[in-house]
């Protein structure tokens, strides 16, 4: 069964929930409407059509567009090299959508690393603790309107952040430059 | 043919007794009996390995004597990225070193945080202890750690530790 007859077959089950799948570069993504159904798709997904391996969870900020947050969840059947892309949005005030855990047990640090680096929750997730930055750190570090450099930061006995120097240094860069040759990392003085 | 030139020491000469300086011999003992722990957070540490292999060969130094108890070492090298999640681990562990104590900032992200302008990189070990000797390079050859070492030995060796443990001792008697 190849990817795209996957998708369709989810397509079929679900009806209006899944979007038509979409196939760019030999890839296919279809996107759930509802977040609060992504356990039934998935579970789906696992028993019916064998996408028995859960590579990744990955998350987006849409920055500046409602909804905010697109999670995308990249299955594969191991049995028939098979992969497919889910997505599926989440709004900024509710921030939420339940947790893929009871299917895939690999989800629990996938979801925790969401949790920690985009700040969206996963509901019935049994430890959602942060992974990465440690307990009582106040920001989400990969959210479009957190600054490159950081933010400081204090708890006591635990960790400190301060701002990083962005110029001047050993290996700037310059967001939007016109070419690679001004994007790549370099030694850039202020002034430039 | 065989020579009669002897070389170094002559103990018909020179008899049972070396003179020389506290201090010196002091400075001779600590500077050749370093005994590095190798504080490996990236990548780093493992040019730090090649130091202490059979090629580059730490032991010339004095230092083969690798520890992985801060209690045992005297010099630590921080070889790597500090992260802030790390960086009060790195000073506890430094704190726990006894003295004297000597730190070597190896790379550029213990120097000074390296590529890394991010929230997560603390910018230079030395935001948080003190450090004697910074190597450059990322990551620095291993010729490099040997000339830290050497780099470091001179400074051993011109240390006053007679003079600071009357002053030690001056302020204990305070």
């Amino acid at each position: 069964m190849s990817a795209l007859e996957s998708a369709q077959k989810i397509k079929v089950k679900f009806g209006d929930l899944i979007s038509e799948p979409a196939e760019f570069r030999g890839e296919i993504t279809v996107k759930l409407t509802d977040a609060e159904q992504i356990n039934t798709v998935c579970e789906f997904a696992k028993m019916e059509l064998g996408f028995n391996y859960l590579v990744d969870i990955s998350s987006l900020d849409n920055y500046g567009e409602d909804p905010r947050w697109t999670v995308v969840y990249h299955l594969r059947a191991i049995d028939n090299v098979v992969e497919i892309r889910l997505e599926t949005n989440v709004s900024e005030e509710k921030s939420e959508l339940p947790s893929v855990l009871p299917i895939w047990r690999t989800a629990n640090w996938h979801e925790r690393e969401i949790y920690d680096m985009m700040g969206i929750r996963f509901s019935g997730h049994p430890d959602l603790r942060r992974i990465l930055m440690w307990e009582g750190y106040p920001y989400f570090p990969l959210r479009k309107d957190f600054p490159l450099a950081g933010k400081p930061s204090e708890l006591p006995g635990v960790a400190f952040t301060k701002i990083s120097p962005m110029e001047g240094g050993p290996f700037v860069t310059v967001a939007g430059g016109k070419d690679a040759i001004s994007r790549e990392p370099r030694i850039r003085n202020p002034e430039e | 043919m065989r020579t009669e030139t002897e070389i170094g020491y002559n103990s018909k000469i020179e008899g049972d007794v070396v003179v020389t300086r506290v201090d010196a011999a002091l400075n001779w003992f600590r500077k050749n009996s370093v005994w590095p722990m190798p504080m490996g957070l990236a990548c780093c540490a493992i040019e730090l390995m090649a130091v202490g292999a059979s090629r580059f060969d730490i032991s010339r130094f004095g230092s083969e004597v690798m520890r992985f108890s801060p209690r045992q070492a005297d010099c630590m090298i921080v070889a790597g990225t500090v992260t802030y999640k790390m960086a009060f681990a790195v000073k506890r562990i430094y704190d726990q070193m006894p003295e004297p104590r000597w730190v070597i900032a190896m790379g550029a992200c213990a120097s000074t945080g390296g590529m890394y302008r991010s929230y997560a990189v603390l910018q230079g070990v030395d935001n948080i202890i003190p450090v004697d000797i910074y190597i450059s390079g990322c990551p620095p050859r291993p010729e490099a750690v040997l000339d830290a070492l050497m780099k470091l030995q001179a400074k051993i060796s011109t240390q006053p530790i007679l003079e600071n443990l009357m002053a030690v001792k001056a302020l204990q008697n305070h």
